[in-house]
């Protein structure tokens, strides 16, 4: 099958010079033919009728890939061969292979083949087969991106699959074609969550990380409370509260204390499918699988609440016992975790503790993660085990070492001194570097507070006799230089011992004298006039232009002459500012506005096709869009509730209610053959391979019977289009106020689901709430009066509402396409209430799931008379795409056309069924056109109108 | 994901590629190439790159790196796993993973690479599905498919990649039906210079060798379970059970598997089966060191300790070693400045001790610091965490297996500072 690379081989034969030559080709020498004449012997073999000829050709084109040959023009001969004939052949496996093989070959022309392949493949009995399909999909996609439509739908169908196999694989190709469209995802975000555990290792890494993402959308973040208060008090900062805390102005504060009002008044309440996902990933933390692990991680950090989170850092510190790579990785992500979430990781301290064989990256990254580990209460113990680490041979190691404890240091006040003292010590080291390290670092340190350290300044100004390096020279002589008031007697010597090797100095070790010498001519001209103008002049026939430009700027600033200008006046100040004390923090600040664990997020730089992780949404959006409905055609035959039940509990997850192993094992060889998987013969231990073929034979009969079911259920769904409302926040009318219900009160809403008795009708749902003090009785209603044409399905009678208690119930109207109020009474055991429930024309449609193709070609059909256009200027509120789609999937039932250049949306009256087609297209400074194409006009009028003014308000 | 693998040995060679989509030009490896002559030791080669249009992702097994070439974002562990998935299963096919061993079966390698990865996508990864496909090598084949021009690749269709079990193979039959399970665990440790522990935790791993007919599910219990602080499992272990019961129920691999991980709660003190005494000094006068090392039994059990070794990593300036061993060997690699004892088996009535003086080189300031010990060492017949399998249960199967379980306890990381 590795045909297929080949031929993409542009770079010929290219085997490098000393490689020994491999495979079987006999032809490969070169001597006995040449390469036309070889690849023609091929191509016969592959034309001829016996099996065993062609065989043998594919084994030598694989040796000839496997050498770097290239075998591009034997394409047409395999794919006639290996291809197109196999791609119906009976059995799955073939079939797969085929497809997979026709998928692989990267050439245009092939494209509409490969499209009906895989539609065909798509809608296979075989699970295998199906996934094989989804596979397909990228590639086809990478080959030609004109055909994203055709493949979002493939796609689309492939995620409602059941099968775990199918799972991973179509999720992925959601990932690299259409990782926008999220709401494909809704109807199958249950599922996916409850598949999980048995999806193959690779996939479980693709799904988690897509409902990562999916999570951040749709649900309301579960710290939210506790970081506003955070905020709010003034602590810690939070976790994901914003980074511009420090000068937050009142409108601001105003805000916030706006918001922990509203966050006390309304508590937090997971959405139990954000508790699904939580709970369906957990286990999948003791997987062996490193990338699987990692994934759980970074879900659980970016969603978990605060107090959940720490199951992690266990998993997490198990992976530092894998391959190095891997606890790079890891070590990267802990570190970034670690900034923000010190607490989970403290008890595994030890774990970070650095050995003298670990490779020099390993140790700096745990150095990282033990200095934001380090606080008040183990920072000793950091200590001790850092003194360990100075004296190691490696000396990039100590290097970082000495620079962690300098971050200690600034970090914990308490141990400043101590650090200090540990870091002068250090000056005193054989080694330079760690000499020169430490004093880059001191001088950090002391920019805190020089005054009190006049004693380690004077100290280091005595290393200038001894320490070579550059960097620390320079690290010394600025520090001289800035404080040269608490060191008035040794900084003019050491100034003078500069100016005598000014001269073999390095570059940056001049500019640090040049600038000393500046400072204490400005301070203390008596004693260094001269020195400084001997330095100045010396530096002046420098070889380096950097230090003769240096020279002479600062002459013409300090020495006072009739020429030097205004500036003179304020060398002082220009000189001897007060410097801002550098801030030594960790490098992975910060890091986890990426994904953790992706690649952009090690790189700490945007990769390619990275997606963003999204925000939490301010309001959660509607939670009912990821509801199921079990359609009533599955009631059907007993073995169909009998497979429908085994579905639900996928072979290998381990359902709570398993009773032993015995049971288990049986039901589960069982159920491997009858969960849509096709497999049969898989798990039959022991058959031969006769009656492996046979099984599988009468298997798949059964399997098409049940396909055909399947494809029924489809097309049923496809009519009906319920699935793929976007449906919005749904509003609700008062029926019957308490007042004039006598304590009954009564709410209706349309609820945008269809309605399950007959799909004309619009389904009102309708809240009771008895006020009263008394049980109210025999909820029914009565004496219907109807515009013609007009239907309702009456709601069940509710027996008895007992007092302070609610109850809801569903009823059917058929309006006819009108918005004409349907009238009744609404009777309880004593009483009779007249209402009328009158619907805004938006509710008089459901969603239809157009292409934008489709929508264009439908709205071409709707013009003249049917099509009615307005201006309008949009609510300074409604400018983004964002509010635009809210506020008009608001006011009517209609479905936002996907990938659509401009906001279209598209739907279908009730009754009649016909096309409701709505385009907004927004210009510059909020000026939009809003187009309703309706066969209805009486409709369209009023939708226009409505529209109209949601957007305006 | 992934696009393409590069095979490289140690002196930088390309010596295979392989591309799932687009060819890539070698030339890509140039910045890997910069990278690891910058990082000078192999290991210290940063396991992720950026290059100005792809991302190299890359592992060093054994002597050799396997290179991955990305494109746009994937999760780096997910191609660090796989690429040490490849090399298990060349490993696993060859039973080793060398350039010499991968250019002998070049044929088998790029079959496999072929079947893993669809499109940069990992596809079989279990190696019960691939060995359905493409059979392992024997020398009896190959001499057979030479003569005959067959190939490695399978008659029979690999069923096991339609399974919900893909990790095992259908119609297994066996005449001996036996299932071992060994209980290994490693002690990682880092004692201060005093003989004091800076930090001791145990590892353990349970490797499984299971060769039953049909499709037997297993149960496996602990005396006492509550000892596993954290695990992680093979795929076939039922999670749920674990967490319910805490026992291990699954359907096997065919044939030898790793069946979980653990760790010990780091609560229980961990025994430290042996001590060090020793004292290295290098003196400031004269180019010259002593070196004085001494082990003896702390905390055994009362079993003996075996495979006893010492491994140092010299300071550069130590030239050679003069020394004598009262019981085993000891060499001094002048280029990688390693010494190694190999002492064996310990005995307490006559303990292991190695001295002798080390010399320097001239003109070098002493050495600042001190090197550190590796110990390795291996107990038979011990669990140190006291773990105990308490029984083995077979269902969905009439038939009688052999059961065995072996423990041994190895030194993991045990790094001794002085």
């Amino acid at each position: 099958m590795s045909v297929s690379s080949a031929f993409n081989d542009e770079k010929g034969g290219s085997s490098s010079v000393g490689e020994p030559e491999y495979g079987h080709d006999p032809a490969s020498g070169g001597i006995f033919s040449s390469d036309y004449k070889r690849h023609d012997d091929l191509k016969e073999m592959l034309d001829s009728n016996k099996d065993s000829l062609k065989l043998e050709a594919m084994k030598r084109i694989v040796a000839m890939i496997a050498r770097g040959k290239n075998a591009s023009d034997l394409f047409p001969a395999v794919v006639k061969n290996v291809a197109c004939k196999n791609i119906e052949d009976p059995n799955q496996l073939i079939r797969a292979s085929a497809l997979r093989v026709l998928s692989s070959i990267r050439v245009t022309i092939i494209v509409p083949i490969m499209m009906l392949a895989i539609k065909e493949a798509a809608s296979d009995m075989s699970p295998y087969v199906r996934k094989t399909a989804a596979h397909a999909i990228p590639k086809l996609y990478s080959l030609d991106p004109e055909q994203k439509d055709q493949l979002i739908e493939v796609i689309e169908k492939l995620l409602a699959d059941k099968t775990t196999l199918v799972a991973g694989s179509v999720v992925m190709a959601f990932e690299e074609v259409c990782p926008e469209r999220i709401d494909l995802i809704h109807k199958n975000y249950r599922k996916l969550c409850n598949l999980l555990i048995d999806v193959e290792e690779w996939g479980q890494v693709v799904i988690i990380n897509m409902l990562t993402r999916y999570a951040r959308t749709q649900f309301l973040n579960p710290n939210i409370n506790e970081s506003l208060l955070e905020e709010g008090s003034g602590g810690e900062k939070a976790f994901y509260g914003s980074d511009d805390d420090e000068d937050e102005d009142e409108e601001e504060k105003e805000k916030k204390a706006e918001a922990m009002a509203m966050a006390k008044r309304k508590p937090y309440v997971m959405d139990p499918d954000h508790r699904l996902l939580l709970r369906n990933t957990k286990p999948l933390l003791q997987s062996r699988n490193a990338a699987v692990v990692m994934a759980v991680a970074q879900l659980y950090f970016h969603l978990a609440p605060k107090a959940e989170v720490g199951v992690i850092a266990k998993a997490l510190v198990r992976l530092l016992r894998s391959h190095s790579e891997v606890q790079y990785v890891v070590l990267q992500n802990v570190a970034t975790m670690t900034i923000k979430r010190r607490g989970m990781f403290e008890p595994y301290l030890k774990s970070f503790y650095i050995r003298s064989t670990d490779p020099t990256q390993i140790k700096v990254l745990k150095l990282e993660v033990l200095t934001n580990l380090a606080n008040e209460t183990n920072i000793s113990t950091i200590l001790r085990e850092f003194q360990t680490y100075i004296k190691s041979m490696d000396k990039d190691f100590v290097a970082a070492t000495i620079q962690a404890i300098g971050r200690c240091a600034t970090n914990i006040g308490e141990v400043r001194d101590t650090c200090l003292n540990g870091l002068v010590q250090l000056l005193s080291n054989r080694d330079e570097l760690v000499v020169a390290e430490s004093v880059v670092v001191i001088k950090k340190l002391l920019q805190m507070q020089p005054e009190k350290h006049s004693d380690i300044i004077k100290h280091m100004a005595k290393l200038t006799d001894n320490i070579q390096v550059p960097m620390a020279r320079a690290s010394i002589l600025w520090l001289i230089g800035e404080y040269c008031e608490h060191v008035p007697k040794i900084a003019p010597d050491v100034l003078r011992k500069m100016a005598k090797s000014f001269t073999n100095e390095e570059d940056i070790v001049k500019l640090q004298i040049i600038n000393l010498a500046a400072k204490l001519y400005l301070t203390n001209s008596k004693q260094t006039k001269l020195l400084t103008q001997y330095v100045l002049n010396l530096a002046k026939y420098d070889q380096n232009y950097d230090i003769r430009d240096r020279a002479r700027f600062i002459r013409q600033l300090i020495v006072p002459t009739e020429k030097s200008g205004a500036l003179s006046k304020y060398a002082k100040k220009l000189f001897l500012a007060l410097k801002p004390a550098p801030v030594l923090e960790s490098p992975f600040k910060d890091r986890d506005h990426f994904q953790l664990g992706s690649l952009s997020h090690l790189l700490n730089a945007k990769a390619g096709g990275y997606q963003e992780l999204p925000d939490w949404p301010e309001a959660a959006p509607d939670p009912s869009v990821r509801n199921v409905e079990v359609p009533e055609w599955t009631k059907c035959s007993s073995r169909e509730k009998r497979r429908e039940k085994k579905v639900e509990k996928p072979f290998y997850s381990d359902s709570e209610g398993e009773s032993g192993p015995t049971e288990s094992a049986d039901s589960e060889s069982d159920s491997a053959s009858g969960s849509e998987s096709g497999s049969g013969s898989g798990e039959e231990s022991g058959s031969g391979s006769a009656s492996e073929e046979s099984e599988e034979g009468s298997d798949s009969e059964e399997e098409e019977e049940e396909m055909e079911k399947d494809n029924k259920k489809k097309t049923k769904i496809e009519f009906k289009k319920q699935t793929i409302a976007p449906s919005s926040t749904v509003k609700s009318y008062e029926l019957l106020h308490r007042i004039t219900g006598e304590g009954l009160s009564v709410e209706y809403c349309f609820s945008r689901q269809p309605f399950s008795s007959d799909a004309n009708m619009v389904a009102v749902q309708m809240q009771f709430t008895n006020n009263s003090t008394s049980e109210t009785k025999s909820l029914h209603m009565e004496d219907v009066k109807l515009q013609s044409g007009m239907r309702v399905k009456e709601f069940a009678e509710i027996e008895s509402l007992p007092a302070g208690e609610s109850a809801t119930a569903v009823m059917g109207i058929d309006f006819c396409d009108s918005t004409q109020a349907a009238n009744f009474q609404l009777c309880t055991h004593t009483r009779k209430f007249f209402v009328s429930i009158q619907p805004p024309v938006g509710e008089l449609m459901q969603p239809v799931f157009l292409t934008e193709n489709e929508f264009k070609k439908e709205q071409g059909q709707l013009m003249g008379m049917n099509e009615i256009t307005e201006k309008l200027t949009l609510d300074i509120k409604c400018r983004n795409e964002h509010a635009i789609v809210q506020r008009v999937t608001t006011t009517a039932n209609l479905s936002r056309v996907p990938c659509g250049s401009d906001k279209e949306f598209a739907g279908r009256t009730v009754t009649s069924g016909s096309l409701v087609l709505v385009t907004v297209v927004t210009k510059d400074e909020g000026a939009t056109q809003l187009t309703v194409n309706c066969e209805k006009m009486v409709i369209g009028t009023m939708l226009v109108k409505d529209i109209l003014l949601a957007l305006t308000q | 994901m992934i696009h393409s693998l590069f095979l490289i040995n140690q002196s930088g060679d390309i010596f295979l590629e392989k591309h799932w989509k687009s060819v890539i030009g070698r030339s890509v490896c140039d910045y890997f190439f910069e990278a690891k002559e910058k990082a000078v030791d192999p290991e210290n080669v940063a396991p992720v790159l950026q290059t100005p249009h792809h991302y190299l992702i890359s592992i060093l097994r054994g002597k050799l790196f396997f290179l991955s070439v990305i494109q746009t974002e994937v999760p780096p562990l997910f191609v660090i796993e796989f690429l040490h998935r490849v090399a298990d299963t060349f490993q696993d096919y060859f039973g080793d993973c060398s350039e010499g061993v991968i250019k002998d079966n070049l044929v088998t390698v790029y079959e496999l690479l072929e079947e893993m990865l669809d499109n940069g996508f990992p596809l079989a990864t279990e190696s019960n599905v691939l060995k359905e496909m493409i059979r392992p090598p024997t020398i009896l084949r190959s001499v057979v498919n030479t003569l005959t021009g067959g190939s490695n690749v399978g008659d029979t269709l690999p069923t096991g990649q339609l399974s919900n079990i893909p990790w095992r193979r259908a119609g297994v039959k066996y005449t001996n039906n036996e299932a071992y399970f060994d209980v290994i665990e490693e002690i990682d440790a880092i004692l201060d210079k005093s003989g004091t522990t800076v930090c001791a935790e145990i590892q353990g791993v349970i490797e499984a060798c299971v060769r039953l007919t049909g499709m037997p599910d297993l149960t496996l219990s602990f005396m006492n379970p509550r000892l596993l602080d954290d695990v992680s499992f093979h795929p076939c272990v039922r999670f749920k059970r674990w967490e319910s019961e805490r026992v291990l129920s699954f359907i096997p691999p065919d044939g030898n598997f790793t069946l979980m991980t653990y760790h010990v709660s780091s609560q229980n003190l961990v025994a430290i089966p042996v001590y060090v005494k020793q004292n290295i000094s290098f003196f400031e006068t004269g180019p010259c060191g002593r070196l004085d090392i001494t082990i003896g039994p702390k905390q055994t059990m009362g079993k003996t300790v075996e495979g006893l070794m010492v491994t140092i990593h010299m300071p550069k300036a130590v030239l050679s070693a003069n020394l004598t061993a009262t019981q085993g060997n000891y060499s001094y690699d002048l280029a990688t400045k390693v010494l190694v004892w190999d002492i064996g088996k310990l005995n307490p009535q006559k303990l292991p001790n190695l001295r002798g003086s080390l010399s320097m080189q001239a003109g070098v300031p002493r050495p600042e610091e001190n090197p550190s010990l590796n110990i390795e060492l291996k107990i038979q017949q011990l669990a140190i965490s006291g773990l105990k399998v308490s029984r083995l249960d077979m269902y969905g199967e009439k038939y009688k297996p052999f059961k065995g379980v072996k423990y041994v306890t190895k030194a993991g990381k045990f790094q001794v500072r002085t």
